[in-house]
Protein backbone atom coordinates (compact mmCIF):
# COMPACT_ATOMS: atom_id res chain seq x y z
CA UNK A 1 0.00 0.00 0.00
CA UNK A 2 3.16 2.26 0.44
CA UNK A 3 3.24 3.25 -2.66
CA UNK A 4 -0.62 4.03 -3.23
CA UNK A 5 -0.57 5.94 -0.20
CA UNK A 6 -1.28 10.22 -0.41
CA UNK A 7 1.71 10.25 2.41
CA UNK A 8 3.94 8.43 -0.37
CA UNK A 9 4.78 12.09 -1.54
CA UNK A 10 5.46 13.59 1.95
CA UNK A 11 8.72 14.73 2.60
CA UNK A 12 10.40 13.51 -1.09
CA UNK A 13 11.90 16.21 -3.16
CA UNK A 14 10.73 18.00 -5.61
CA UNK A 15 7.29 15.82 -5.20
CA UNK A 16 5.46 18.65 -5.86
CA UNK A 17 6.26 19.23 -9.32
CA UNK A 18 4.59 18.30 -12.76
CA UNK A 19 7.56 16.35 -13.76
CA UNK A 20 7.66 14.10 -10.51
CA UNK A 21 3.73 13.77 -11.13
CA UNK A 22 3.54 12.61 -14.20
CA UNK A 23 6.52 10.34 -13.60
CA UNK A 24 4.20 8.58 -10.85
CA UNK A 25 1.36 8.14 -13.48
CA UNK A 26 0.10 11.01 -12.19
CA UNK A 27 -3.13 12.29 -14.42
CA UNK A 28 -3.84 9.06 -16.05
CA UNK A 29 -6.98 8.69 -13.76
CA UNK A 30 -8.16 12.50 -14.72
CA UNK A 31 -7.81 11.29 -18.14
CA UNK A 32 -9.36 8.08 -17.93
CA UNK A 33 -12.34 10.17 -16.00
CA UNK A 34 -13.03 12.31 -18.98
CA UNK A 35 -12.24 10.06 -21.64
CA UNK A 36 -13.94 6.39 -20.83
CA UNK A 37 -16.19 7.05 -17.85
CA UNK A 38 -19.60 8.74 -17.38
CA UNK A 39 -20.53 11.27 -15.02
CA UNK A 40 -22.48 8.44 -13.85
CA UNK A 41 -20.02 5.84 -13.55
CA UNK A 42 -18.19 8.14 -11.33
CA UNK A 43 -20.31 9.21 -8.72
CA UNK A 44 -21.50 5.22 -8.32
CA UNK A 45 -17.44 4.87 -7.89
CA UNK A 46 -17.19 7.26 -5.09
CA UNK A 47 -20.17 6.27 -3.62
CA UNK A 48 -18.85 3.07 -3.34
CA UNK A 49 -16.18 3.59 -2.58
CA UNK A 50 -17.78 5.34 1.13
CA UNK A 51 -15.46 7.75 1.03
CA UNK A 52 -16.25 10.21 4.02
CA UNK A 53 -14.95 13.77 4.64
CA UNK A 54 -11.88 14.36 6.14
CA UNK A 55 -12.72 18.21 7.38
CA UNK A 56 -14.51 17.02 10.17
CA UNK A 57 -18.09 16.26 9.67
CA UNK A 58 -17.52 12.82 7.88
CA UNK A 59 -20.58 13.38 5.52
CA UNK A 60 -20.31 11.11 2.72
CA UNK A 61 -18.37 12.18 -0.42
CA UNK A 62 -20.52 10.62 -3.19
CA UNK A 63 -23.88 11.34 -1.48
CA UNK A 64 -22.89 14.92 -0.98
CA UNK A 65 -22.36 15.40 -4.78
CA UNK A 66 -25.76 13.56 -5.31
CA UNK A 67 -27.37 16.35 -4.05
CA UNK A 68 -26.16 18.73 -6.34
CA UNK A 69 -29.07 19.34 -9.16
CA UNK A 70 -28.39 18.55 -12.66
CA UNK A 71 -29.69 20.08 -15.91
CA UNK A 72 -29.99 23.60 -14.57
CA UNK A 73 -28.82 26.72 -16.34
CA UNK A 74 -27.08 28.12 -13.24
CA UNK A 75 -23.33 27.41 -13.31
CA UNK A 76 -22.17 25.28 -10.25
CA UNK A 77 -19.17 25.48 -8.43
CA UNK A 78 -16.77 23.40 -6.05
CA UNK A 79 -15.10 24.56 -3.29
CA UNK A 80 -12.07 22.94 -1.75
CA UNK A 81 -11.84 23.75 2.03
CA UNK A 82 -8.27 24.32 2.74
CA UNK A 83 -9.16 25.94 5.80
CA UNK A 84 -7.15 23.72 8.03
CA UNK A 85 -8.19 26.47 11.12
CA UNK A 86 -9.16 23.73 13.78
CA UNK A 87 -5.96 23.83 16.32
CA UNK A 88 -3.58 20.77 16.29
CA UNK A 89 -4.62 20.43 12.42
CA UNK A 90 -1.77 20.09 9.58
CA UNK A 91 -2.29 17.89 7.20
CA UNK A 92 -3.39 19.46 4.50
CA UNK A 93 -0.60 21.43 4.62
CA UNK A 94 1.47 18.72 3.80
CA UNK A 95 -1.17 17.83 0.79
CA UNK A 96 -0.88 20.67 -0.65
CA UNK A 97 2.73 21.62 -0.06
CA UNK A 98 3.68 17.87 -1.43
CA UNK A 99 1.34 16.50 -3.44
CA UNK A 100 -0.34 19.69 -4.99
CA UNK A 101 -1.04 17.72 -8.82
CA UNK A 102 -2.64 14.93 -6.43
CA UNK A 103 -5.12 17.39 -5.25
CA UNK A 104 -5.50 19.28 -8.59
CA UNK A 105 -6.14 15.88 -10.68
CA UNK A 106 -8.88 15.40 -7.62
CA UNK A 107 -10.32 18.65 -8.21
CA UNK A 108 -10.72 17.61 -12.00
CA UNK A 109 -12.58 14.74 -11.49
CA UNK A 110 -14.73 15.55 -9.05
CA UNK A 111 -15.44 18.45 -11.31
CA UNK A 112 -16.17 16.49 -14.16
CA UNK A 113 -18.51 14.26 -12.28
CA UNK A 114 -20.53 16.57 -10.87
CA UNK A 115 -20.64 19.19 -14.30
CA UNK A 116 -18.48 21.83 -12.15
CA UNK A 117 -16.60 23.91 -14.66
CA UNK A 118 -14.91 26.61 -11.90
CA UNK A 119 -12.85 25.32 -8.43
CA UNK A 120 -12.11 27.43 -5.76
CA UNK A 121 -9.53 26.13 -3.33
CA UNK A 122 -9.72 28.66 0.13
CA UNK A 123 -6.68 28.41 1.80
CA UNK A 124 -6.53 30.03 4.80
CA UNK A 125 -4.69 33.56 4.90
CA UNK A 126 -1.54 32.25 6.64
CA UNK A 127 -0.31 29.75 4.36
CA UNK A 128 0.34 31.89 1.87
CA UNK A 129 3.69 29.85 0.65
CA UNK A 130 1.64 27.34 0.19
CA UNK A 131 -1.49 28.91 -1.43
CA UNK A 132 1.85 30.16 -4.11
CA UNK A 133 3.04 26.60 -4.20
CA UNK A 134 -0.71 25.66 -5.46
CA UNK A 135 -0.53 28.27 -8.20
CA UNK A 136 2.46 27.30 -9.18
CA UNK A 137 1.20 23.94 -9.71
CA UNK A 138 -1.95 25.43 -11.19
CA UNK A 139 0.32 26.78 -13.63
CA UNK A 140 1.62 23.80 -14.72
CA UNK A 141 -1.41 21.62 -14.90
CA UNK A 142 -2.78 24.71 -17.35
CA UNK A 143 0.28 24.68 -19.74
CA UNK A 144 -0.34 20.50 -19.72
CA UNK A 145 -3.69 20.71 -21.10
CA UNK A 146 -4.72 19.71 -17.68
CA UNK A 147 -6.60 23.02 -16.99
CA UNK A 148 -8.34 25.37 -19.12
CA UNK A 149 -10.82 25.44 -22.33
CA UNK A 150 -11.29 21.76 -23.61
CA UNK A 151 -9.12 19.57 -21.26
CA UNK A 152 -7.24 16.53 -22.93
CA UNK A 153 -9.64 17.16 -25.95
CA UNK A 154 -12.93 16.01 -23.71
CA UNK A 155 -15.16 19.40 -24.48
CA UNK A 156 -14.59 19.89 -20.51
CA UNK A 157 -13.58 23.15 -19.21
CA UNK A 158 -12.68 23.70 -15.74
CA UNK A 159 -10.47 26.88 -13.76
CA UNK A 160 -9.37 26.35 -10.84
CA UNK A 161 -8.23 29.64 -8.26
CA UNK A 162 -6.53 29.96 -5.15
CA UNK A 163 -8.60 32.15 -2.81
CA UNK A 164 -6.70 33.52 0.60
CA UNK A 165 -8.62 33.68 3.71
CA UNK A 166 -7.73 36.27 5.79
CA UNK A 167 -7.47 34.30 9.45
CA UNK A 168 -10.90 33.30 10.66
CA UNK A 169 -11.27 29.99 12.16
CA UNK A 170 -15.22 30.74 11.30
CA UNK A 171 -14.53 30.63 7.16
CA UNK A 172 -13.39 26.84 7.18
CA UNK A 173 -17.15 26.10 8.66
CA UNK A 174 -18.72 25.90 5.01
CA UNK A 175 -21.20 28.34 4.58
CA UNK A 176 -19.17 30.94 6.04
CA UNK A 177 -16.01 30.18 3.66
CA UNK A 178 -19.02 30.41 0.80
CA UNK A 179 -19.89 34.16 2.82
CA UNK A 180 -16.00 34.87 2.83
CA UNK A 181 -15.45 33.74 -0.90
CA UNK A 182 -18.22 36.61 -1.78
CA UNK A 183 -15.88 38.86 0.16
CA UNK A 184 -17.76 39.13 3.20
CA UNK A 185 -17.41 38.44 6.68
CA UNK A 186 -17.07 35.03 7.57
CA UNK A 187 -20.77 34.77 8.88
CA UNK A 188 -22.34 31.03 8.30
CA UNK A 189 -25.54 30.95 7.00
CA UNK A 190 -29.06 29.08 8.04
CA UNK A 191 -29.03 25.41 6.48
CA UNK A 192 -31.20 24.87 4.63
CA UNK A 193 -31.08 25.29 2.25
CA UNK A 194 -27.91 23.71 1.51
CA UNK A 195 -24.46 24.86 -0.41
CA UNK A 196 -25.53 21.66 -3.05
CA UNK A 197 -28.55 23.69 -4.00
CA UNK A 198 -27.94 26.74 -3.30
CA UNK A 199 -24.52 27.47 -2.47
CA UNK A 200 -21.48 29.84 -3.53
CA UNK A 201 -23.59 33.11 -5.60
CA UNK A 202 -26.42 31.73 -5.07
CA UNK A 203 -25.65 28.82 -7.53
CA UNK A 204 -25.22 24.56 -6.29
CA UNK A 205 -22.04 24.07 -4.39
CA UNK A 206 -19.85 21.77 -3.79
CA UNK A 207 -17.67 21.93 -0.51
CA UNK A 208 -15.05 18.95 0.49
CA UNK A 209 -11.74 19.06 2.39
CA UNK A 210 -8.23 18.76 0.40
CA UNK A 211 -7.49 15.38 1.60
CA UNK A 212 -11.44 14.08 1.20
CA UNK A 213 -10.66 15.43 -2.65
CA UNK A 214 -7.16 13.86 -3.12
CA UNK A 215 -8.33 10.58 -2.10
CA UNK A 216 -10.30 10.76 -5.60
CA UNK A 217 -7.72 9.67 -7.84
CA UNK A 218 -6.94 6.79 -5.92
CA UNK A 219 -10.61 5.37 -5.72
CA UNK A 220 -11.00 5.48 -9.43
CA UNK A 221 -6.79 4.16 -10.09
CA UNK A 222 -7.36 0.90 -7.28
CA UNK A 223 -11.22 0.78 -7.11
CA UNK A 224 -14.34 1.35 -4.59
CA UNK A 225 -13.64 -2.43 -3.38
CA UNK A 226 -9.95 -1.69 -2.81
CA UNK A 227 -10.37 1.76 -1.06
CA UNK A 228 -13.41 0.22 1.36
CA UNK A 229 -10.71 -2.60 2.22
CA UNK A 230 -8.13 -0.28 3.51
CA UNK A 231 -10.57 0.91 6.04
CA UNK A 232 -13.78 0.02 7.44
CA UNK A 233 -16.89 -0.96 5.08
CA UNK A 234 -19.05 1.97 5.83
CA UNK A 235 -15.61 4.32 5.89
CA UNK A 236 -13.26 3.70 3.13
CA UNK A 237 -9.97 4.01 2.98
CA UNK A 238 -6.90 5.71 4.99
CA UNK A 239 -6.59 8.88 7.10
CA UNK A 240 -4.04 11.36 7.69
CA UNK A 241 -3.31 11.66 11.77
CA UNK A 242 -1.92 14.51 13.00
CA UNK A 243 -0.01 14.04 16.16
CA UNK A 244 1.56 17.16 17.96
CA UNK A 245 2.19 17.50 21.60
CA UNK A 246 5.00 15.77 24.29
CA UNK A 247 5.39 13.20 21.73
CA UNK A 248 9.26 11.85 20.59
CA UNK A 249 7.89 11.94 16.89
CA UNK A 250 5.13 14.20 16.38
CA UNK A 251 4.21 14.77 13.00
CA UNK A 252 1.33 13.42 10.46
CA UNK A 253 0.76 9.58 9.84
CA UNK A 254 -1.22 8.07 7.21
CA UNK A 255 -3.29 4.86 8.61
CA UNK A 256 -6.13 2.92 7.86
CA UNK A 257 -9.51 4.47 9.09
CA UNK A 258 -10.28 2.46 12.03
CA UNK A 259 -6.49 2.03 13.65
CA UNK A 260 -5.88 2.16 17.09
CA UNK A 261 -5.60 5.88 18.92
CA UNK A 262 -2.68 4.30 21.41
CA UNK A 263 -0.54 2.47 18.86
CA UNK A 264 -0.70 5.78 17.04
CA UNK A 265 0.43 7.50 20.15
CA UNK A 266 2.82 4.97 21.26
CA UNK A 267 4.11 3.31 18.30
CA UNK A 268 3.75 5.57 15.29
CA UNK A 269 4.34 8.82 17.05
CA UNK A 270 7.05 7.09 19.38
CA UNK A 271 5.32 7.68 22.48
CA UNK A 272 5.65 10.48 25.18
CA UNK A 273 8.89 12.46 25.32
CA UNK A 274 11.43 10.95 27.88
CA UNK A 275 9.94 11.93 31.45
CA UNK A 276 6.73 12.60 30.18
CA UNK A 277 3.53 10.49 31.54
CA UNK A 278 0.41 11.09 29.63
CA UNK A 279 -2.48 13.32 31.23
CA UNK A 280 -5.07 13.23 28.53
CA UNK A 281 -5.92 13.23 24.56
CA UNK A 282 -8.07 15.08 22.43
CA UNK A 283 -8.55 13.04 19.45
CA UNK A 284 -10.03 14.95 16.79
CA UNK A 285 -9.08 18.87 16.86
CA UNK A 286 -9.70 21.12 19.76
CA UNK A 287 -13.12 21.00 19.74
CA UNK A 288 -13.16 16.85 20.27
CA UNK A 289 -14.01 16.48 23.58
CA UNK A 290 -11.09 15.40 25.64
CA UNK A 291 -10.73 11.60 26.56
CA UNK A 292 -8.57 10.45 29.42
CA UNK A 293 -5.73 7.60 29.29
CA UNK A 294 -7.97 5.14 29.59
CA UNK A 295 -10.39 5.79 27.42
CA UNK A 296 -7.83 5.70 24.26
CA UNK A 297 -7.61 2.46 23.89
CA UNK A 298 -10.08 3.03 20.59
CA UNK A 299 -10.50 2.64 16.64
CA UNK A 300 -9.85 5.85 15.44
CA UNK A 301 -13.34 6.22 13.06
CA UNK A 302 -16.27 8.63 13.44
CA UNK A 303 -18.21 5.50 14.63
CA UNK A 304 -16.21 4.67 17.69
CA UNK A 305 -14.97 8.46 18.90
CA UNK A 306 -19.00 8.99 18.49
CA UNK A 307 -19.68 6.34 21.02
CA UNK A 308 -17.12 7.36 23.19
CA UNK A 309 -18.80 10.29 23.35
CA UNK A 310 -16.25 12.74 21.41
CA UNK A 311 -15.44 13.10 17.90
CA UNK A 312 -12.75 12.19 15.27
CA UNK A 313 -13.07 15.59 13.37
CA UNK A 314 -10.07 16.45 11.40
CA UNK A 315 -8.05 13.71 13.02
CA UNK A 316 -5.71 15.94 15.16
CA UNK A 317 -4.30 14.37 17.87
CA UNK A 318 -3.22 16.63 21.04
CA UNK A 319 -1.55 14.58 22.94
CA UNK A 320 -1.69 16.68 26.94
CA UNK A 321 1.22 15.23 29.79
CA UNK A 322 0.85 15.37 33.27
CA UNK A 323 2.61 18.82 33.67
CA UNK A 324 0.51 19.90 32.00
CA UNK A 325 -1.99 22.06 33.62
CA UNK A 326 -6.03 21.54 32.96
CA UNK A 327 -7.13 24.94 33.89
CA UNK A 328 -4.19 26.22 31.46
CA UNK A 329 -6.17 24.41 29.03
CA UNK A 330 -9.27 25.48 29.62
CA UNK A 331 -8.35 29.01 29.63
CA UNK A 332 -6.41 28.31 26.59
CA UNK A 333 -9.73 26.29 24.55
CA UNK A 334 -11.86 29.39 25.65
CA UNK A 335 -9.62 32.10 24.69
CA UNK A 336 -9.80 30.64 21.42
CA UNK A 337 -13.62 30.37 20.66
CA UNK A 338 -14.17 33.25 22.23
CA UNK A 339 -11.80 34.94 20.49
CA UNK A 340 -13.24 32.66 17.10
CA UNK A 341 -17.46 33.26 17.56
CA UNK A 342 -18.24 35.45 14.49
CA UNK A 343 -20.65 37.06 16.70
CA UNK A 344 -23.30 36.34 15.04
CA UNK A 345 -25.70 34.03 17.48
CA UNK A 346 -26.07 35.26 20.91
CA UNK A 347 -25.62 32.32 23.33
CA UNK A 348 -22.09 31.98 21.40
CA UNK A 349 -21.02 35.55 21.02
CA UNK A 350 -22.00 36.26 24.94
CA UNK A 351 -20.97 33.08 26.25
CA UNK A 352 -17.86 32.15 25.44
CA UNK A 353 -16.71 35.61 26.64
CA UNK A 354 -18.06 34.62 29.64
CA UNK A 355 -16.40 31.71 30.05
CA UNK A 356 -13.18 32.88 29.10
CA UNK A 357 -13.42 35.50 31.94
CA UNK A 358 -14.23 33.31 34.13
CA UNK A 359 -11.92 31.01 33.74
CA UNK A 360 -9.49 33.64 33.33
CA UNK A 361 -10.25 35.07 37.05
CA UNK A 362 -9.63 31.17 38.14
CA UNK A 363 -6.13 31.04 36.41
CA UNK A 364 -5.53 34.24 38.38
CA UNK A 365 -6.17 32.72 41.70
CA UNK A 366 -9.23 34.13 42.43
CA UNK A 367 -11.36 31.76 41.87
CA UNK A 368 -14.75 30.96 43.47
CA UNK A 369 -16.55 27.87 44.99
CA UNK A 370 -19.17 27.37 41.75
CA UNK A 371 -17.17 28.41 38.58
CA UNK A 372 -17.08 25.53 37.66
CA UNK A 373 -20.89 24.70 38.15
CA UNK A 374 -21.96 28.54 36.29
CA UNK A 375 -19.23 27.25 32.93
CA UNK A 376 -21.12 24.56 32.86
CA UNK A 377 -24.40 26.03 32.62
CA UNK A 378 -23.14 28.78 30.26
CA UNK A 379 -21.86 26.18 28.01
CA UNK A 380 -24.83 23.94 27.97
CA UNK A 381 -26.65 26.98 27.17
CA UNK A 382 -24.69 27.48 23.75
CA UNK A 383 -24.62 23.71 23.12
CA UNK A 384 -27.28 23.28 20.36
CA UNK A 385 -28.52 26.84 20.27
CA UNK A 386 -26.71 28.70 17.18
CA UNK A 387 -26.13 28.45 13.72
CA UNK A 388 -23.12 26.98 13.29
CA UNK A 389 -21.46 23.82 14.63
CA UNK A 390 -18.83 26.34 16.33
CA UNK A 391 -21.48 26.80 19.48
CA UNK A 392 -21.18 22.97 19.80
CA UNK A 393 -17.07 22.93 19.36
CA UNK A 394 -17.03 25.01 22.25
CA UNK A 395 -19.34 23.79 24.60
CA UNK A 396 -18.61 20.15 24.09
CA UNK A 397 -15.23 20.63 24.68
CA UNK A 398 -15.06 22.70 27.65
CA UNK A 399 -18.37 20.61 29.33
CA UNK A 400 -15.95 17.23 29.00
CA UNK A 401 -12.93 19.13 30.67
CA UNK A 402 -14.98 20.41 33.28
CA UNK A 403 -16.54 16.88 33.58
CA UNK A 404 -13.47 14.97 33.97
CA UNK A 405 -11.03 17.04 35.58
CA UNK A 406 -13.23 18.88 38.32
CA UNK A 407 -11.73 17.51 40.72
CA UNK A 408 -8.15 19.07 39.14
CA UNK A 409 -9.93 22.39 38.51
CA UNK A 410 -11.69 22.51 41.77
CA UNK A 411 -7.96 23.03 43.47
CA UNK A 412 -7.62 26.13 41.78
CA UNK A 413 -11.38 27.66 44.04
CA UNK A 414 -10.61 29.45 46.89
CA UNK A 415 -13.95 29.14 49.48
CA UNK B 1 -5.53 61.46 0.59
CA UNK B 2 -6.18 58.57 -1.07
CA UNK B 3 -3.09 55.55 -1.53
CA UNK B 4 -2.67 55.43 -5.26
CA UNK B 5 -2.01 51.72 -5.92
CA UNK B 6 1.41 51.32 -8.41
CA UNK B 7 0.33 49.90 -11.77
CA UNK B 8 2.22 46.02 -10.73
CA UNK B 9 -0.56 46.18 -7.95
CA UNK B 10 -3.43 47.56 -10.32
CA UNK B 11 -2.70 44.69 -13.01
CA UNK B 12 -2.71 42.35 -10.50
CA UNK B 13 -5.69 43.38 -8.69
CA UNK B 14 -7.55 43.33 -12.54
CA UNK B 15 -6.14 39.90 -12.73
CA UNK B 16 -7.76 39.42 -9.56
CA UNK B 17 -11.16 40.27 -9.92
CA UNK B 18 -11.12 38.51 -13.39
CA UNK B 19 -11.76 35.30 -11.70
CA UNK B 20 -14.87 36.16 -9.97
CA UNK B 21 -18.65 37.01 -11.23
CA UNK B 22 -19.17 39.67 -9.28
CA UNK B 23 -16.62 42.13 -8.46
CA UNK B 24 -17.08 42.16 -4.42
CA UNK B 25 -15.72 38.96 -4.48
CA UNK B 26 -12.34 39.73 -4.82
CA UNK B 27 -12.50 41.76 -1.47
CA UNK B 28 -10.33 39.61 0.47
CA UNK B 29 -7.44 38.70 -2.21
CA UNK B 30 -7.48 42.61 -3.32
CA UNK B 31 -7.22 43.81 0.28
CA UNK B 32 -4.32 41.15 0.61
CA UNK B 33 -2.96 42.95 -2.29
CA UNK B 34 -3.56 46.27 -1.13
CA UNK B 35 -1.97 45.31 2.36
CA UNK B 36 1.28 44.35 0.66
CA UNK B 37 1.93 47.65 -1.39
CA UNK B 38 1.40 49.42 1.76
CA UNK B 39 2.01 47.34 4.86
CA UNK B 40 -1.46 48.05 6.36
CA UNK B 41 -5.10 49.23 5.58
CA UNK B 42 -5.87 52.40 6.54
CA UNK B 43 -9.42 54.01 6.26
CA UNK B 44 -8.25 56.48 2.72
CA UNK B 45 -6.98 52.10 1.71
CA UNK B 46 -10.33 51.30 2.50
CA UNK B 47 -12.12 54.02 0.29
CA UNK B 48 -10.32 53.28 -2.58
CA UNK B 49 -10.75 49.36 -2.29
CA UNK B 50 -14.58 50.23 -2.25
CA UNK B 51 -14.46 52.76 -5.27
CA UNK B 52 -12.62 49.86 -7.30
CA UNK B 53 -14.81 46.96 -6.58
CA UNK B 54 -17.70 49.11 -6.53
CA UNK B 55 -19.21 48.79 -2.51
CA UNK B 56 -19.66 50.88 -0.05
CA UNK B 57 -16.62 52.06 2.25
CA UNK B 58 -18.69 50.42 5.39
CA UNK B 59 -18.81 47.18 3.36
CA UNK B 60 -14.75 47.12 2.96
CA UNK B 61 -14.20 48.46 6.55
CA UNK B 62 -16.67 45.57 8.26
CA UNK B 63 -14.87 43.14 6.62
CA UNK B 64 -11.28 44.14 7.21
CA UNK B 65 -12.43 44.40 10.61
CA UNK B 66 -13.44 40.90 10.77
CA UNK B 67 -10.26 39.13 10.20
CA UNK B 68 -7.63 39.36 11.82
CA UNK B 69 -4.41 39.60 9.23
CA UNK B 70 -5.57 42.41 8.32
CA UNK B 71 -3.52 45.30 9.73
CA UNK B 72 -5.10 48.41 10.47
CA UNK B 73 -2.01 50.29 11.66
CA UNK B 74 1.35 50.55 10.06
CA UNK B 75 3.52 47.04 11.17
CA UNK B 76 7.36 46.64 11.56
CA UNK B 77 9.28 45.72 8.64
CA UNK B 78 9.01 42.13 10.54
CA UNK B 79 5.91 40.74 11.88
CA UNK B 80 6.78 38.25 14.61
CA UNK B 81 3.73 36.19 15.07
CA UNK B 82 3.90 33.53 17.78
CA UNK B 83 1.33 30.88 18.51
CA UNK B 84 -0.31 31.17 21.54
CA UNK B 85 -2.69 27.87 21.37
CA UNK B 86 -2.53 24.51 22.69
CA UNK B 87 -0.10 22.07 21.19
CA UNK B 88 2.10 24.87 21.06
CA UNK B 89 1.32 25.96 24.41
CA UNK B 90 1.83 22.06 25.78
CA UNK B 91 5.80 22.58 24.73
CA UNK B 92 6.73 25.85 26.44
CA UNK B 93 5.31 28.82 24.13
CA UNK B 94 4.30 30.56 27.24
CA UNK B 95 8.18 30.85 28.26
CA UNK B 96 9.03 31.98 24.53
CA UNK B 97 6.24 34.75 24.81
CA UNK B 98 7.85 36.01 27.37
CA UNK B 99 11.42 35.94 25.99
CA UNK B 100 10.00 37.67 22.77
CA UNK B 101 8.62 40.87 24.76
CA UNK B 102 11.79 40.96 26.82
CA UNK B 103 14.33 40.81 24.17
CA UNK B 104 11.98 42.75 21.97
CA UNK B 105 11.15 45.42 24.80
CA UNK B 106 7.22 45.32 23.92
CA UNK B 107 4.15 43.70 24.95
CA UNK B 108 2.44 41.88 22.08
CA UNK B 109 0.38 43.28 20.00
CA UNK B 110 2.83 46.30 20.14
CA UNK B 111 5.84 47.91 17.49
CA UNK B 112 9.23 48.77 18.18
CA UNK B 113 10.34 52.15 18.16
CA UNK B 114 12.60 52.18 15.32
CA UNK B 115 9.82 50.38 13.14
CA UNK B 116 11.71 46.86 12.77
CA UNK B 117 9.58 44.73 14.67
CA UNK B 118 5.67 43.88 15.60
CA UNK B 119 5.28 41.21 18.14
CA UNK B 120 1.80 39.72 17.83
CA UNK B 121 0.40 36.61 19.40
CA UNK B 122 -2.04 34.29 17.26
CA UNK B 123 -3.96 31.28 17.19
CA UNK B 124 -3.44 27.90 15.49
CA UNK B 125 -0.71 28.27 12.88
CA UNK B 126 -1.50 25.14 11.51
CA UNK B 127 2.20 23.85 11.78
CA UNK B 128 1.41 22.02 15.34
CA UNK B 129 3.92 19.25 14.95
CA UNK B 130 6.39 21.75 14.71
CA UNK B 131 5.35 23.75 18.16
CA UNK B 132 6.32 25.83 19.43
CA UNK B 133 6.35 27.71 16.09
CA UNK B 134 5.82 31.18 15.11
CA UNK B 135 5.64 33.25 11.78
CA UNK B 136 7.95 35.77 10.48
CA UNK B 137 6.25 37.71 7.96
CA UNK B 138 5.44 34.42 5.96
CA UNK B 139 7.92 32.44 6.95
CA UNK B 140 7.39 29.96 8.96
CA UNK B 141 10.09 28.37 12.37
CA UNK B 142 9.15 25.19 14.37
CA UNK B 143 10.74 23.59 17.15
CA UNK B 144 11.47 26.77 18.71
CA UNK B 145 13.48 27.31 21.83
CA UNK B 146 15.32 30.62 23.23
CA UNK B 147 18.67 30.35 21.45
CA UNK B 148 16.61 29.70 18.00
CA UNK B 149 14.70 32.65 18.68
CA UNK B 150 17.54 34.51 19.21
CA UNK B 151 19.30 33.73 16.05
CA UNK B 152 16.28 34.12 14.10
CA UNK B 153 15.74 37.38 14.67
CA UNK B 154 19.67 38.55 15.24
CA UNK B 155 20.10 37.29 11.63
CA UNK B 156 17.20 40.07 10.83
CA UNK B 157 18.68 43.00 9.22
Amino acid sequence: MEDKAISHFFKQDGAHTLAFYLNQNGYEQAKKALKELTPEDLLNQVKAANLRGRGGAGFPAGVKWGFVPQGGDKPKYLCVNADEGEPGTFKDRYIMTYAPHRLLEGIIISCFCVGINTAYIYIRGEYENVAQRLETAIDEARAQGFLGKNILDSGFDLEVYVHRGAGAYICGEETALLESLEGKRGNPRLKPPFPASIGLFQCPTVINNVETIANIPLILHHGPEWFCNQGLPKDGGTRLFGVSGPVKKPGVYELPVGASLKDLIFTHAGGMQDGKTLKAVIPGGMSAPILKPDEIDITLDGDSLMEAKSMLGSGAVIVIDEDASMLEVLRIVAEFYSHESCGQCTPCRVGNPWIRKTVKRMAEGKGRRGDIENIRRVANNILGKTLCPLGDAAALPILALTEKFKEELETSLSD
Amino acid sequence: MSPEFSEQTKKAIAEIVARYPKKEAALLPVLHAAQREFGYISRATEKSVAGLLEISPAKVHEVVTFYTMYNRQPVGRYHVQICSNLSCSLLGAGSLIDHLSEKLGIQPGETTPDQKFTFSLVQCLGACEQAPCMMVNFEYFGNLDTPKIDEILDNLE
